[in-house]
This record gives C-alpha cells, sequence and structure tokens, in this order.
C-alpha cells in the first residue's frame, strides 16, 4: 500500500473518534483548534512545541523510537509551522523520518500565506496546509479529505 | 430591564462591534464554537486572550526600553499577538500588529514606539468592549433570558 494511501488508512482505522495530536506554541490558538477538533469528534492532545510533541509521539532523543504505544495511538498530527526552536516543517521532518510515525498524516498551519512555504511542506509529505485563523469549515474540510478513502 | 431589552442591545452593541471593525467573522466563528458542553467558551478563550496580551505588551515596553533594542524579540512578541488577536477577531489589534512589524523589520525605535502605543489602545478600547458585551450576556441570563446567537 503506498504512502498516500496508508495515510488515509491511518486516520479512518480509529472509529468515529480520530485522536489528533495539535501543536502549537500560541496558547490562543491551542485551544481554538482543540476546541474546532473536538466539535468534530475529535479526541485531542495539545503540546506547546516540536520538543513535547515528538516526546508524546515517542520519538524523543532518550526515547526507544521501537513502538507505537497503542494506548496512545495518534491518527493525525496538526502543527503550527513558525514555533521558536523547533519550526513545524523540522517537525514534520523527523516524523518523516521516523520509522513508526511516518505513515500518520502531518497538517501544517501558518499565519502566512507563503507558496515556497507551503509547497516545501508538502514535498515533505504534509498532507494540507491550512491558513490562520483556522475556522470551522477548515477543520470540516480536513476530517473530509483525510477520510476521504474510508471503506 | 426586561429581558426582551436586554437582547436587542446585545444584538445591537454586537452589530456596532463589527461594524466599527473592532471584531471580525473569526469572533463569530468563536460565538459558533460556544455551546452546552463549553457554555463559557468565549468567555474563557477572551479571558486567555486579555491575560496573554497583558503580558506581550508589558514584555513588548520592556524591550523597546533596553539601551540596546533586540528587534527579533520584539518581531516575535508582536508576532504572537497578532496570532492571537488574528484568532479571536480582534481586528484592530491584528491590524496594528501588522503595521507594527514592519517598523520592526526596519528597526525603527520611534516608530515602533508609536505602535507599541497604538496597539495598546486598541487592546484598551476592544478589552473595554468585550467587556460591556460579557456584562450585558450576564445581564441577560440573570434575568431569565437566553441570548441570542449571531449569524
Amino acid at each position: 500500500m503506498d504512502a498516500a494511501a496508508s495515510s488515509q488508512k491511518a486516520m479512518v482505522d480509529h472509529g468515529d473518534q480520530p485522536h489528533v495530536l495539535a501543536v502549537d506554541d500560541n496558547l490562543i490558538d491551542r485551544k481554538l483548534v482543540e476546541k474546532l477538533l473536538k466539535n468534530s469528534s475529535c479526541k485531542v492532545t495539545t503540546a506547546e512545541n516540536g520538543l513535547r510533541a515528538l516526546e508524546y509521539l515517542g520519538l524523543g532523543d532518550d526515547q526507544k523510537n521501537t513502538s507505537n504505544d497503542s494506548g496512545l495511538k495518534v491518527n493525525l498530527i496538526i502543527t503550527d509551522y513558525c514555533m521558536p526552536g523547533m519550526t513545524g516543517y523540522e517537525l514534520l521532518k523527523k516524523i518523516k523520518e521516523s520509522s513508526i510515525m511516518k505513515e500518520v498524516p502531518v497538517v501544517i498551519m501558518s499565519s502566512e500565506n507563503i507558496p515556497t512555504r507551503i509547497n516545501k511542506c508538502l514535498e515533505e509529505g504534509a498532507q494540507m496546509f491550512m491558513l490562520k485563523p483556522i475556522k470551522q469549515s477548515d477543520v470540516k474540510e480536513l476530517r473530509c479529505r483525510l477520510m476521504k478513502y474510508s471503506s | 430591564m426586561e429581558v426582551v431589552q436586554l437582547q436587542t442591545r446585545f444584538v445591537e452593541y454586537t452589530a456596532s462591534l463589527f461594524r466599527e471593525g473592532y471584531l471580525d467573522a473569526q469572533f463569530t466563528q468563536l460565538q459558533q464554537l460556544q455551546d452546552e458542553s463549553n457554555p463559557d467558551f468565549v468567555v474563557e478563550v477572551v479571558s486567555l486572550f486579555f491575560e496573554d496580551s497583558e503580558r506581550l505588551l508589558n514584555d513588548l515596553t520592556r524591550a523597546l526600553n533596553q539601551q540596546s533594542v533586540d528587534f527579533k524579540k520584539v518581531d516575535a512578541n508582536v508576532h504572537q499577538l497578532k496570532g492571537s488577536s488574528s484568532s479571536i477577531g480582534a481586528q484592530r489589534i491584528k491590524n496594528a500588529c501588522i503595521t507594527f512589524r514592519n517598523f520592526c523589520d526596519e528597526q525603527n525605535i520611534e516608530a515602533s514606539l508609536r505602535c507599541l502605543q497604538q496597539v495598546k489602545q486598541e487592546y484598551s478600547l476592544v478589552k473595554n468592549k468585550l467587556d460591556t458585551l460579557f456584562r450585558l450576556e450576564q445581564q441577560i441570563v440573570a434575568a431569565g433570558g437566553s441570548i441570542p446567537v449571531m449569524e
């Protein structure tokens, strides 16, 4: 199964409540994206930066990186692009480089509409790019697109 | 005051905030996210925004009054404020931040200080307006009415 289809499958094999990891250094944005996702029947975990996100995913520097604990199974990662320390792009790269997490779809958010930035992320394997501020229609589209291949 | 009078006042006041550009469509998004499971969502998010903004404005004041101004730090703070004001629909603050960032790019201290004043003013104005709006909501609820849903 190719990467795109298996990413869809990763999103779909969750019953009705996909578990989303939302990463953003801005507190208000974290609260907003969490509520938007919960209103779309998602279970949500938030992280305030790339390092914490990697740790949560089991990809931290001092973690084993050998298994995806089913208790923490994450079906989608949505991350802000502009974050201090590790950017969303760098986080995306780390996820795509990992053997255990690379199938999980990653969505990038940014307040800036910069085509080179967007293309860079898509080329690195991001499923979707969303322009901030995020609205209900954006989350609906996300649910719809990433559920396209549901059986 | 009668519930209907209060509700009318609420609708008119909200409409004026949009008309005068204090709030934009993103604020409506927040209102639409409020539901029985989260009846105080708007007040919660806006309160977080107030706290976060005050912290950022204090940091900005300090940073711009240093002997040697660190414009990277100033820009990072303005970026945060621009992001959160955009996410809650505080349009005038967001626009003031956009202007501010241009002067940060130019490393223009005088202009940046003026922008900071402008942002503080816009913040103060919208805070007063929203506090008034929330008070109106409380009065409606206390009088036994329900808060009109804005489209």
